[in-house]
């Protein structure tokens, strides 16, 4: 028998065509991620840029007994649960509504998406403008149907709201989109079963929609708590920078600021291997613990 | 028996209801881009909230183009992303093939290596990255921005051409090699007009990825002139008095194309994404 696709062992062809990839992501990847390890040892900043040398261990000591280092963390959980919450929250409560007969469903569905296709880096400039306290969309609607007046990015959880909702509005049509897709796959069948036995609109979400939704759920929740996590445009853009006084930032925001606006070359690489060793250990966490819940099913 | 997917009356004027709560919600912004982009000059800091002012002009756009450095950043934009394409759809071309049709050394290795650089933050790699540059000599040009681009794009892109060619039968190829074809000419001549449509998805895709990139082009760019477009329209916010009336002109004119592509193309760059992740 002659084999077939993926069964021919050619080295040489395999080479040729993989090795211009393998070597533009070996440059921007792989090295940097190699000197990254290196500089994080190292006492580079902007007095020793030329003439570094390797310190040890003391950006690391420096990252961890830094109190910025904890407050960020704990920012960034928060930021990464709330924006998944409502993420996945939005996105299969419209995906169940759009997935009934409904006229004019893919006029809703185009005009759902268009948050998602929007540049990101215009999402967030655009909302940052629209949280202006004086001429903002967002403070004169409020101002007009409550009276109300608050000055969102001068202040510190009024600047996280901020970028909050931007993050939201830009978040929830990618859930949406998976979760409709997710819900085309579930056999019809099965609701018609359940109709038979009488269960009630609740009864059937539970059972049958929210289960079978799962399996294509869990890898959009993985991708989106790790994008959210690393979401700097948004936390940078809406914040401009951690404004006021770096308070906004999480923690990827942060790094970016210590090496290029405070040149803490070293700390900033110490500071970023901690935030891919919390991501390892997320990731590791989550296929472990989805493998074993898919063992009992 | 009832239709699982017909809603009772209170159901559909509840759906609706929630359906118009977020489409307000999401075309909030866009609205209000357009009313600011439609102000004359001189009512830029109104406190109105009509959405078509009543002395709507097409000024500011005209301002845009001709008063502002626009179309320069426009052509370095053109100019990036056109280069980003090339190099993504060359290179995710013949590493998807190669993953598809051959087996080996590494290749398992390999194929997780290329998603696993997904959970990478970007901010990680940026510092060191900036520092290869300089020592290259090609921080702050073009040829930055292109090879960062291109390898952000490739990982995805090389995956889904692998699956593209996968549904592609081998027997073609099995049949062409027993004429005598060569496999660099089968490749070329038979299996890439096959795969055509995955081609146009990759390109579309690479494009985009340049196209709206902020942080790395704010890292690795200095020189003004040399600035794209997310780095030139930050600028009309980021000056001592920020310039909404061009500022939103300028990012709608940027997003149109962008979101009328990726409208069209959700349901491809789904599918692709999740069959990716699923089998990853």
């Amino acid at each position: 028998m002659a084999a077939g696709a993926g069964e021919v062992q050619n080295n040489r062809l395999a080479l040729i065509y993989t090795s211009p990839t393998f070597l533009i992501m070996g440059l921007v990847i792989v090295f940097p991620f190699v000197y990254n390890v290196v500089v994080s040892f190292s006492n580079m900043n902007l007095q020793h840029f030329r003439d570094w040398r390797i310190v040890g261990i003391d950006n690391y000591i420096a990252v961890f007994t830094d109190r910025v280092f904890w407050y960020y963390f704990m920012k960034t959980i928060l930021w990464t649960v709330i924006n998944v919450f409502f993420h996945v929250a939005i996105g299969i409560w419209l995906a169940l509504i759009l997935d009934k007969d409904l006229r004019g469903r893919s006029f809703f569905r185009t005009i759902l998406i268009l948050p998602w296709a929007v540049p990101q880096y215009i999402t967030a400039l655009t909302w940052r403008g629209m949280f202006n306290s004086e001429y903002g969309a967002v403070s004169l609607l409020l101002q007009k149907l409550f009276g109300w007046n608050f000055s969102w990015l001068n202040d510190e959880w009024g600047a996280f709201t901020a970028c909050l909702i931007a993050n939201i509005w830009l978040g929830f049509p990618f859930m949406m989109v998976v979760a409709l897709g997710g819900l085309q796959s579930i056999p019809r069948e099965l609701y018609e079963a359940a109709e038979i036995d009488g269960s009630s609109w609740f009864d059937k979400l539970r059972t049958i929609t929210l289960p079978l939704l799962k399996p294509v759920m869990v890898p959009a929740v993985t991708l989106g708590v790790i994008w959210t996590f690393n979401n700097f445009n948004v936390v940078w853009l809406v914040s401009n920078g951690g404004e006021p006084s770096d308070t906004s930032h999480i923690l990827v925001s942060w790094v970016y600021k210590a090496a290029f606006r405070y040149f803490r070359m070293g700390y900033a690489a110490a500071f970023s291997m901690v935030i891919f060793a919390i991501l390892i250990i997320f990731g590791w966490n989550f296929v472990r613990r989805t493998r074993a819940t898919e063992a009992v099913y | 028996m009832k239709n699982p997917r017909e809603l009772s009356l209170p159901g559909k004027v509840g759906a609706y209801a929630v359906l118009m709560a977020f489409t307000a919600f999401a075309i909030f912004p866009i609205l209000s881009l357009i009313s600011i982009s439609l102000r004359p000059g001189d009512r830029l800091l109104t406190k109105s909230l009509d959405i078509i002012p009543p002395d709507a002009t097409l000024s500011t756009y005209s301002d845009l183009f001709f008063k502002e450095p626009f179309l320069l950043w426009l052509g370095n934009s053109l100019m990036v992303s056109g280069a980003v394409t090339v190099v993504g759809v060359g290179l995710a071309a013949t590493a998807g093939y190669a993953f598809s049709r051959y087996k080996f050394t590494g290749k398992n290795f390999a194929m997780l290596g290329l998603l696993a650089t997904q959970m990478f933050p970007l901010t990680m790699l940026l510092l060191p990255l900036f520092i290869v540059l300089i020592k290259l000599q090609l921080y702050d040009t073009y040829w930055a921005l292109i090879i960062a681009y291109s390898a952000t794009a490739l990982p995805f892109t090389t995956w889904q051409m692998k699956g593209y060619y996968d549904t592609i039968p081998y027997s073609l190829e099995e049949a062409a090699s027993i004429d005598g074809c060569p496999p660099f000419k089968t490749f070329w001549t038979i299996v890439l007009p096959l795969a055509a449509p995955a081609l146009v998805i990759t390109a579309l895709f690479s494009f985009m990825t340049a196209w709206s990139e902020y942080l790395v082009a704010a890292a690795l760019i200095q020189d003004q002139s040399r600035f794209t477009l997310p780095l030139g329209l930050k600028m009309f916010q980021s000056s001592m008095e920020v310039k909404w009336g061009l500022y939103s002109a300028g990012a709608l004119v940027v997003s149109l194309p962008v979101v009328i592509l990726f409208v069209v193309l959700s349901r491809w760059l789904v599918s692709g994404l999740t069959l990716g992740s699923v089998k990853g």
